[in-house]
Order: structure tokens, then sequence, then C-alpha cells
């Protein structure tokens, strides 16, 4: 293989691997500028892909499957609303608790309905999301760079991969543009003058985890209908985490976080290629290094060296209305 | 009504309030066995047996419930100080490099209680480390705690499978673990313990470590309730600006605090590590650093509740392995779906039933009751 195949494999594999990424930090983005921390994102992700996985195989459709999964996932966050919105309980050990509350619930569940150790059972082919050929995409293959480039990464990706990038313009949009996300966002970063305004902090930000509920929704199907074909246990793989460290990277700003993600996502690609190979000079390179470059990515950048992210200023403190 | 600044007696608020919150974890976990078609009081019963029914049995609950004070500990030392370790996890995990190097340096010359000492500084002190970076950003940088923690879980963990796979892994073996250290690094069983109460201990690792354990909570207890520091961690964690404006220094108190909470999480490695497999292996913690959440928030972040809390989770997770092996339907997975619920309902939800239990005490105490 040549350097530019390699490449456009790479790349092919960067915008599959980001694509839940994109899903769940647009997700957190939706939470936290509304003033709610969202560390179960993991947990809504892994619950909304065993919902998809199981709707998925027992109708047959993988529609009726993303229609699960963003219902789960959607009644988790109204959960994580009750405890830290209502009950104005601590965000971070609700979140905590959803995560591992649904790390089990899935494999106990699917052990008892399955009987595979924690799997569901495989999806035909058409009970998942297939990839799509865009048009021209066989004709153009023979142009060089451009022709490569537009079959195999821009083209034969599954809907929900062009759903993703497509979010992330409408995120935007819904945040800078509407009357909503203004509310949105000033109530992240002071409700109580949403509240001297006469708006309701509880019911805006009940709605902003319902929009972060229905977009770790797509996020988790992605995961068990369009990417694999059936649910493995904690298929999630972090990617919560990532996710939420691609959110605070992106320094909560939506068209960021899809840079952020598809560099998280590069990386990951990256070490999957790299694996048992030798670079010249440098030798075989471990990937752990790659695995943990995310992580050290984000504190560096929360350490202030790569400019200043700013949390929401509200952000893990629950309302009380004043009386 | 407002409820929330109405006082409740002590009782209600550390008796009555954590103990509904438990029934109702309690609960829905039964639900849960109930959905997926076993009977919850069977499971229960079972659990019990398997946790308690022996001495091998009540050696292993003791052996987990070790792991657990610490983390526990580990986690209500930060919560003190207003900061939430989420970390301990990963503390935990490079702490055991710190024990697990003590160990294979001297346990080819000197009896076990030299090493120990030396052990539990060097688990102590490498699980300070891994918590002194997200202090340091906490502390100067504002970062939050709870997300430099989260990440230096998973940069502890890649760091650990590539020094166990390239660096500690014995050549010409496939698993990546340490060598077995010899007795001079082991710490011993506590069989003599269990024989004064008639039991035998059997194959359960419960070892010295939970003596250790034992002290830390002693050590705990007069570190927050009877010293200078302690008083100044527990003031940042009430109000960080009357602290600072009483003159107690920020970032000190701050460093210093997840300095004390990461070095209490790297000293659970020495149960697994040197009390029971006398080797160190790729993710030996298992999730002890997330049950030490749960644990402290149960206990009510006091080193007498997180004993007992420890000891609670160490029933679920020694009896859980009995259930998973009677009724195969429920799997070993159903604790962690309890822990969930704990951490749940004595957590996030632990206000839950305070407005209504206030409005009914007082409607009581009108009444003349």
């Amino acid at each position: 293989m040549d350097l530019f195949d390699i490449l456009v494999s790479i790349l092919g594999s960067t915008i599959r691997l980001s694509v839940p990424l994109v899903f769940t930090a647009l997700a957190g983005l939706f939470s936290e500028r509304a003033g709610v921390f969202d560390i179960g994102l993991e947990g809504k992700m892994l619950a909304a892909a065993f919902a998809a996985a199981c709707a998925a195989y027992v109708t047959g459709s993988p529609w009726l499957g993303l229609l699960a999964g963003i219902g789960v996932s959607v009644a988790f966050s109204i959960l994580h609303g009750f405890a830290s919105i209502t009950n104005r309980g601590n965000q971070i050990v609700s979140g905590v608790a959803i995560n591992f509350f649904v790390a089990g619930l899935t494999i106990v569940l699917g052990q008892a309905w399955f009987g595979q150790g924690g799997r569901t059972p495989q999806l035909p082919p058409d009970g998942r999301f297939s990839p799509i050929i865009l048009p021209g995409a066989d004709a153009l293959r023979g142009v060089p760079v451009v022709g490569p480039l537009y079959a195999n990464v821009i083209s034969g990706n599954n809907i929900l991969t062009y759903m993703a990038f497509l979010a992330v313009p409408i995120s935007w949009w819904i945040l800078y543009r509407t009357r909503f996300g203004l509310r949105l966002r000033a109530v992240g970063e002071n409700p109580g003058a949403v509240d001297t305004a006469g708006i309701s902090v509880t019911w805006l930000r009940y709605r902003a985890v319902i929009c972060a509920g229905i977009l770790c929704g797509f996020s988790g199907t992605y995961l068990a209908v369009a990417q694999s074909a059936a649910f493995i246990k904690d298929m999630s793989a972090g990617k919560g985490y990532i996710a939420l460290a691609a959110l605070i990277f992106a320094k909560w700003k939506p068209v960021p976080v899809m840079f952020a993600c598809l560099l998280f996502g590069f990386l990951d690609a990256f070490a999957n290629f790299m694996q048992g190979k030798a670079i010249p000079g440098i030798g075989e390179v471990p990937v752990q290094i790659f695995q943990a470059l995310p992580y050290v990515l984000t504190c560096v950048l929360l350490a202030g060296f790569i400019g200043v992210a700013r949390p929401p200023k509200a952000g893990g403190v629950p309302y009380t209305k004043e009386r | 009504m407002n409820t929330a600044s109405l006082p409740l007696p002590g009782w209600i608020t550390y008796g009555l309030i954590p103990l509904i919150n438990l029934v109702l974890a309690f609960f829905f976990s039964g639900l849960v066995v109930w959905f997926i078609g076993e009977n919850p009081f069977d499971a229960l019963a079972l659990m019990l047996e398997g946790a308690l029914g022996s001495g091998e049995g009540i050696g292993f609950t003791l052996y987990y419930a070790t792991n657990f004070i610490f983390t526990g500990l580990s986690v209500a030392v930060a919560i003190h100080a207003g900061l939430f370790n989420i970390g301990s996890e990963g503390q935990a995990y490079i702490g055991g490099l710190g024990a697990a190097l003590v160990a294979l340096a001297l346990d080819r010359y000197v009896p076990w209680y030299v090493t120990m000492p030396f052990a539990i500084a060097g688990a102590a002190i490498f699980g300070a480390a891994w918590a002194f970076i997200p202090a340091f950003l906490q502390a100067k940088r504002g970062s939050h705690i709870v997300i430099t923690t989260i990440m230096f879980n998973f940069i502890g963990a890649a760091l650990m499978v590539y020094l166990l796979v390239n660096v500690l892994i014995v050549p010409g073996k496939m698993a990546p673990e340490t060598r077995t250290f010899l007795e001079g690094g082991q710490l011993p069983k506590l069989d003599w313990l269990m024989a004064l109460f008639g039991l035998k201990l059997g194959p359960a690792p419960f070892n010295v470590s939970f003596l250790i354990a034992l002290a830390m909570c002693l050590v705990v207890w007069l570190l927050v309730w009877r010293t200078k520091l302690g008083y100044e961690m527990r003031t940042l964690g009430i109000s960080p600006t009357a602290a600072v404006y009483a003159g107690i220094p920020y970032s000190r108190t701050v460093i210093i605090a997840m300095l004390i909470s990461g070095g209490l999480a790297g000293m659970m490695a020495l149960n697994p590590v040197l009390g029971a497999s006398a080797r160190l292996q790729v993710e030996f913690v298992g999730g002890a650093g997330f049950v030490g959440i749960a644990v402290s928030l149960m206990g009510r972040n006091h080193p007498a509740g997180i004993i007992l809390a420890a000891i609670l989770f160490g029933i679920l997770y020694q009896g859980g392995d009995w259930v998973s092996f009677e009724m195969p339907n429920i799997t070993r997975e159903m604790i962690v779906v309890i822990q969930g619920l704990v951490i749940l309902f004595a957590g996030a939800l632990e206000y839950m039933c305070r407005p209504a239990l206030a409005r009914l005490y007082y409607s009581m105490a009108k009444r003349g009751v």
C-alpha cells in the first residue's frame, strides 16, 4: 500500500470512530451549557446501545432500534434531571450512579434475556444501518486524489454518520440562533437572571438534559446497530469520557467540538493502524501512548497551556429559587 | 412550605434518612432480580449464606471490605475538603506499582514485617503522586478536579498496561504480571484472628492489610476531627470563601487533602497485590476505587460509617459470587447494579425524602407527640 492509500484508510476509520464521539460530545454540550454537568454520558450511550440492539433484534428494524435507544437514553436523562434539578442532588454523583447502574443492568438483562454472556444476538444485515454509496462514488474512484477520498471517506458511510455531522450545524443553530438556545446558554451562566426574566430554570434545564438524552440515543444506536451488529458488554468502552474530554478540549463550543472529536477519532484510528508497526528510527511506539493521548491533551488544555477552557459559570450548581 | 432550612434531629438525619435511602436502593435491586424471573428473597438468602455462612465466606467478605475501607476513606477525606476525587481507582492502580516495586526489591532479603512499612510508604507515595497533578491543577489553575481525576484514571491505566506488558513482565511469560513475590514480600493471612472466633479461613485471602485499614480509619478520624489541618479541610469543604477569608491557605489545603486522599487510595493496593496474589497484575483494582464512592456516601464520610458500608459491600461482592454460581440467571454484574442504585439513592437523591419527613416530623411535633 502506498502512503496515500494508507491515509485514505486512516481517514475513513477516523470518520467512523468519531461519529459516537460527535453525538455524545454534543449531548454533553447541551447539558453543560445549561449548567448541568453530565458524567453520565457514558452510561446513557451504553443504555441506548443495549436498547437499540434489543429493539432492532426483536423488530428487525434499525429505525425502531434508534427509537428505543433514544427513548431509554432520554429516560436516564430525566432521571439525572430529577436527581440534580428537582432534588438538587450532586450532579456528578448522579452521573456516576447512572454509569454504574447501566454498566451492570445491561449485562444482567442481556444474560437473562439472551444467555450469551451479556451479548445480544447478531443482527441480520437488513436489521442494521448499512453503508450508503453516494452517487458517482464508483465512477469517480479512478480520479486521482479526489476519487479515493470521495469513494472511501465521504461516501460509503451509514445514515447515522451523516446525521452526526449534520447535528453539528443544527446544534450550533439551536444554541446561537434560537430563543431557546439563548436562554439555555443564559441558564448555564446566570440562572438567577433567567429566573428574574420570568422563565422557568427547571423546565429549561430539563429540556437541555432531554436534548442530551436524544443525542446519546443516537450515539448508542450507532455503536450497536451501525458500527457493530450486536450489543457487546461495556461496548462504550470509555467513549463517553473521551467525548467529555473532547467537549472540554473544544471549550464548550459546537463546531470546535466536531474538530476535537475528529482529532480524538484520528488518534484512535492511527493507534489501530500503528499496532505492531515500527516507525523508522524510533522503533515500535507503544499503543498505550495513543490511548492516553486524548486525556493527556485535555489535561494540558485544562492546565491552561493551550488557551483557557472556561466552563459555563453555573455548571454543577443546583439552582435554588429565592423567596 | 420550604423545608430545606428546617432543622431535624440527628436520629432522622444520620439514622432514618440513610436507612430509607438504603432500603430504597435494595428495593429497586430486588425489583431487577424479580424482573429477570428470580425470587429476590431467595437471592438475598443465598447472598448472606455465601458471604457469612462459613469461615471462608467471612474471610472473603472481609478481604473485599478491606479494599473498600481504603478507597472509601480516600473519597471521604477529599469530600471533607470539598473535593470529589473520582480518581481513587487510578491512584490505587499506581499505588500498586509502588507497593510491588518495594516487594520486588526487598522480598529476597528481609522478612515481611520489614518489607511492610516500606510497602505501605511506597503504595501511599505512588498513590499520592498520582493525585498530585489533578490537585495542583485544581488549586492553581482552577481545573475541575472531577474531570482531571477521570482523565488520570485512563492515563494511569494506559501507563500500567504499558509497564506490565513491556517492563515488569517476566521474560518468556505471556501473562502481563510481575514475578510472584517471595515470602518476604507477602502480607501474612489472619488465620489466627479467625481462629479466635472458632472459624477456619481456608483459602480466603484475608490478610494483615485489614488491620492496616482499621488503623487508617483511626488516623483519618483523628486527622479530620482532631487536628488543625482537618479543621481547615472541613472549613474549606463547607465554604471556600469563608475559609480563605479566615486565612486558610486554599492551594495548600487542597493539595494536602488530595495527597492524603491519593495516599489512602494507593494503600488499597497492599491488600490485593501483597496480601492476595503476591504479584502485580493488570486491572487488579477491579473497580474498588469506584466502590469507594458508594462506600463513602453510604458511610456519611465518617470512618465508622465507612467500615460498616465497606463490610456491606464486601458481603455484596462475596455473596454476589455465590448467587451467580447458584442462580446462573443472575450474573455477577448484579453487584454493579446495586452499587449504582446505592450511589443514586444514598448520594444523588440523598435529600429526596427529607421534605416529606420534615413535614411529618413538624406536624407530629405540633400535636405534641
